[in-house]
């Protein structure tokens, strides 16, 4: 272990970012990358902790201390290995995660000054490593053993690529036309570039592992005829169905989940409209109703989609917002304005049935509730109006159904998710599950966390059956 | 990548195609219904299945050419591939004996009715079909259908074949008895027959086909209001009881993206895109 350098800069090098003004127009993205001279510059800042606390606040422990020192000896190549061993998406954790909440949140140098920056440090490995090629490793011995994946997502993908180690044979079945789950289909281009998520499922594949897409399972094949043929099952389906505000007038014209929108807007390449065929429509003035990371996206969306003014509607404060600070920032430096303690009561619509205004009511925060954040209250006889003609609905998602409607015995629980014992097996022998389809809403990291969980279960399950 | 392996013209910009997707014919139920997209960058465009033949692994779909995607869908040929062809989706119709059985389509939705109105023929029930088309040469399927109906009548929007409109049925429906009716096609036309049903109590079944993206429960694009409930008709439907249904919000929300389709359109006519 070595010494820490005698003077160590409180404030983390800073990340790179394209100019607010221009990228309000662009879908590229926004977050630059450090360059090697910035990446060895922060990874200096490192204590090189005996007892690193970081790694406690990383869900699948991600060996902090040890990949930052070969970054410091420019050993990039065996840094990125270091990571590689806990996590087999780097490249979009270190985009994605919530860093402030997780691993950087616990770093010893946050007391003194900025936590390292570990999450920008492992992309900058991951995005060193996939310009100059992945390095793929050896296949293992073969085990004989078939094992079939639900759900081409984080948790679906790491499952994969862990069986794929262990020497079990592989398949996923993904229903959309790309893999990815939320990663492809959700999170904008501008935030997670597409060609990284295809690079890291190219790299799933190239394991050995068979992704067959337009495969909705339930429908096409059920999970018990999947067992005829498999020694095992992983579902990670995923919580994609859109939660909607049941008040009056959601269905006018112009009011979208943040599905649709971030679908429309991702998966089927909307931005790019007329050239590719998915049609979308932003009006000028758009209200996002939610505080999480699909509002955020939705919005800074909907502005580069060339809305004219873009409000987000969060009924609590912003202190109790669930998205990422640096998401957050970033929608405040681009423009965004946000409408704290407020509530949609009713949509108003015109004669043609399209939304043009929404009621609203202004609220306060009363006592914690079971989520530990402060209750917001409607405050009467505060309501007013704002115009708005597109409107897009980002306040949560649960499971997607079909799974646990087509599976008899399947446990569920009354919110829809699958019911899983310590070991992330199902109440059906040879069936597990893990990510959101488990927990409801969680992060790329937790789906991916339980996805290998489930990988080093089914092995065990597999290799004791022997 | 899935093979057309048959291609046929049934009415002018209405086609029959079969496509090779054997997977798929093996879960097939009348009802149900696919998404294709045709290449790379094309939308998801969902069609209902008029018929499925396990031994030779395809699929049947009628499709009416009516903006960009299926007119680049009419174009293609025998031999050629689309990209992605996902299915099948949906909640299968529900088929018993129910006695008699009145299935009612219009215009290309004829076909896939074809699919039900078999089913329910060999359910054992007595089964009255009819067709509608806005005209003569746009109706399809009627040798088909008459195979499997008890008895078959035709309407035209215009007459100019059999009955002119669908009125002649409040005078059917007040001498037969009917059990159950079955209805596919525009959504007027499944407004107006739930209206005739209505007095007379007949359970009545109408295939919703709201503008759909992902039509996996996904993105609530779907989404139509049956009673007080709103309801995703990709995994909760496409069959909704047609007496609940709020047909008018359904018409507006169809009509969501016409400007930006005519744009798509106009942009594939002068050669924006090849195909
Ligand atoms: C817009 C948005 C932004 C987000 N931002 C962040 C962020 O910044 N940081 C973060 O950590 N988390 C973020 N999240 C949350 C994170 O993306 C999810 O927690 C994570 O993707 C869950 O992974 P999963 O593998 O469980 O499911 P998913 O990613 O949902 O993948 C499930 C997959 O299963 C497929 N599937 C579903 N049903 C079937 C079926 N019957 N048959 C076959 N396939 C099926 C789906 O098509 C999908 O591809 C965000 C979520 C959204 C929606
Ligand atoms: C479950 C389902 C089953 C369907 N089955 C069939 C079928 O068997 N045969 C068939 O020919 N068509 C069917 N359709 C309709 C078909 O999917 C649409 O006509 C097609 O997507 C239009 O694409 P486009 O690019 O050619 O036209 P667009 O340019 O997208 O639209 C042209 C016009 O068609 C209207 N339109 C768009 N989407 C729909 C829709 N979903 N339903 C009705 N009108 C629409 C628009 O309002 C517009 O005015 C079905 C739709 C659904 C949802
Ligand atoms: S995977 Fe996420 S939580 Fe773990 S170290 Fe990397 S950025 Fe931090
Ligand atoms: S807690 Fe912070 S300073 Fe300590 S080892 Fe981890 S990253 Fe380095
Ligand atoms: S089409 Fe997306 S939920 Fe039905």
């Amino acid at each position: 272990m070595s010494k820490p350098k005698p003077k160590i800069k409180k404030e983390a090098v800073p990340m790179p970012k394209q100019d607010p003004k221009e990228r309000g127009h662009n879908f590229n993205e926004v977050a630059r990358g450090y360059t090697e001279e910035q990446a060895v510059a922060e990874a200096e800042r490192c204590l090189q902790c005996v007892k690193a606390a970081c790694v406690n606040g990383c869900p699948v422990e991600v060996d902090i201390p040890a990949f930052i020192q070969l970054v410091r000896e420019h050993k990039f190549d065996e840094a990125i290995r270091k990571v590689k061993e806990k996590n087999s998406l780097p490249a979009i954790c270190g985009r994605v995660c919530p860093q402030e909440e997780q691993c950087q949140a616990n770093c010893t140098m946050g007391k003194v000054g900025d936590p390292v920056s570990i999450g920008r440090l492992e992309r900058f490995l991951a995005d060193w490593e996939r310009e100059r090629g992945y390095e793929i490793p050896q296949k293992t011995a073969s085990t004989g053993k078939r094992v079939a994946i639900v759900g081409a997502g984080p948790a679906g993908l790491t499952a994969a690529a862990e069986l794929i180690k262990f020497g079990h044979e592989v398949v996923v079945f993904e229903a959309l036309h790309k893999p990815g789950g939320v990663l492809i289909y959700g999170i904008p281009e501008f935030r997670l570039p597409k060609k990284i998520v295809e690079a890291e499922a190219e790299y799933i594949e190239k394991l050995g592992t068979t992704i067959k897409m337009d495969a909705m399972i339930g429908r096409l094949r059920t999970i018990e005829e999947l067992l005829e043929k498999f020694d095992a099952v992983f579902i990670g389906t995923g919580a994609g169905l859109p939660l909607f505000m049941r008040i009056p007038g959601e269905n006018l014209c112009g009011i979208y989940s943040a599905n649709e929108f971030l679908i429309r807007v991702n998966l089927m390449k909307a931005y790019a409209f007329p050239k590719s065929d998915t049609p979308i429509y932003v009006g000028k003035k758009v209200a996002v109703i939610g505080g999480g990371n699909v509002a955020m996206d939705s919005a800074r969306c909907a502005l580069r989609l060339g809305a004219e003014e873009v409000k987000i509607i969060y009924r609590r404060s912003k202190q109790e917002m669930p998205a990422r600070a640096e998401e957050i920032e970033n929608a405040e430096e681009e423009g965004i304005v946000f409408e704290f303690l407020t509530n949609p009561r009713r949509f108003v619509g015109n004669e043609r049935g399209w939304v043009k205004a929404m009621e609203c009511i202004r609220m306060r925060l009363g006592e914690p509730d079971a989520s530990g954040r402060r209750r917001p209250i409607p405050i009467e006889g505060s309501e007013f109006t704002i115009d708005v003609d597109t409107v897009i609905i980002a306040i949560g998602r649960t499971p997607n159904p079909i799974i646990q409607q087509t599976t008899e015995g399947l446990q569920v629980t009354k919110w829809g998710t699958i019911v899983t014992d310590e070991n992330a097996e199902t109440s059906i022998e040879g069936v597990y599950a893990g990510g959101d389809i488990v927990t409801g809403e969680a992060t790329v990291i937790s789906a991916m966390g339980a996805g290998k969980k489930g990988a080093r279960a089914i092995h065990k399950y597999l290799m004791k059956s022997e | 990548m899935y093979a057309i392996v048959r291609k046929r013209e049934l009415a002018p910009h209405t086609n029959l195609f079969e496509f090779s997707a054997k997977e798929i014919t093996v879960k097939t139920k009348p009802g149900q219904f696919v998404i294709l997209r045709i290449d790379e960058d094309g939308e998801r465009v969902p069609l209902t299945i008029a018929g499925a033949n396990v031994e030779k692994g395809t699929i049947t779909v009628v499709c009416h050419e009516v903006g960009k995607s299926t007119k680049q869908l009419g174009r293609l040929k025998e031999g050629d591939f689309v990209q992605d062809l996902l299915g099948p989706l949906g909640k299968p119709a529900e088929i018993r004996k129910f006695g008699t059985v009145l299935c009612v389509g219009g215009g290309v939705m004829v076909a896939p009715l074809h699919f039900q109105a078999e089913a329910f023929h060999e359910a054992g029930n007595t089964v009255i079909g009819v067709i509608g088309a806005r005209t003569e040469s746009h109706l399809i399927y009627e040798d088909e259908m008459r195979k499997v109906c008890n008895e078959l009548h035709v309407a035209t929007d215009d007459g100019s074949r059999g009955y002119k409109r669908m009125d002649f049925l409040k005078g059917l429906l007040k001498a037969k008895k009917v059990d159950r009716a079955i209805v596919m096609g525009p959504v007027v036309t499944m407004k107006t027959v739930s209206e005739f049903t209505r007095p007379y109590g007949i359970p009545t079944v109408v295939n919703l086909i709201p503008i759909m993206v992902d039509g996996m429960g996904m993105c609530g694009a779907c989404r139509v209001t049956v009673g007080d409930r709103m309801m995703f008709a990709c995994v909760d439907g496409p069959d909704f009881d047609g007496h609940q249904v709020d047909f008018e919000e359904l018409m507006a929300r169809l009509k969501m993206f016409t400007p930006q389709e005519k744009l798509a359109f106009v942009f594939q006519e002068e050669g924006g895109r090849s195909q």
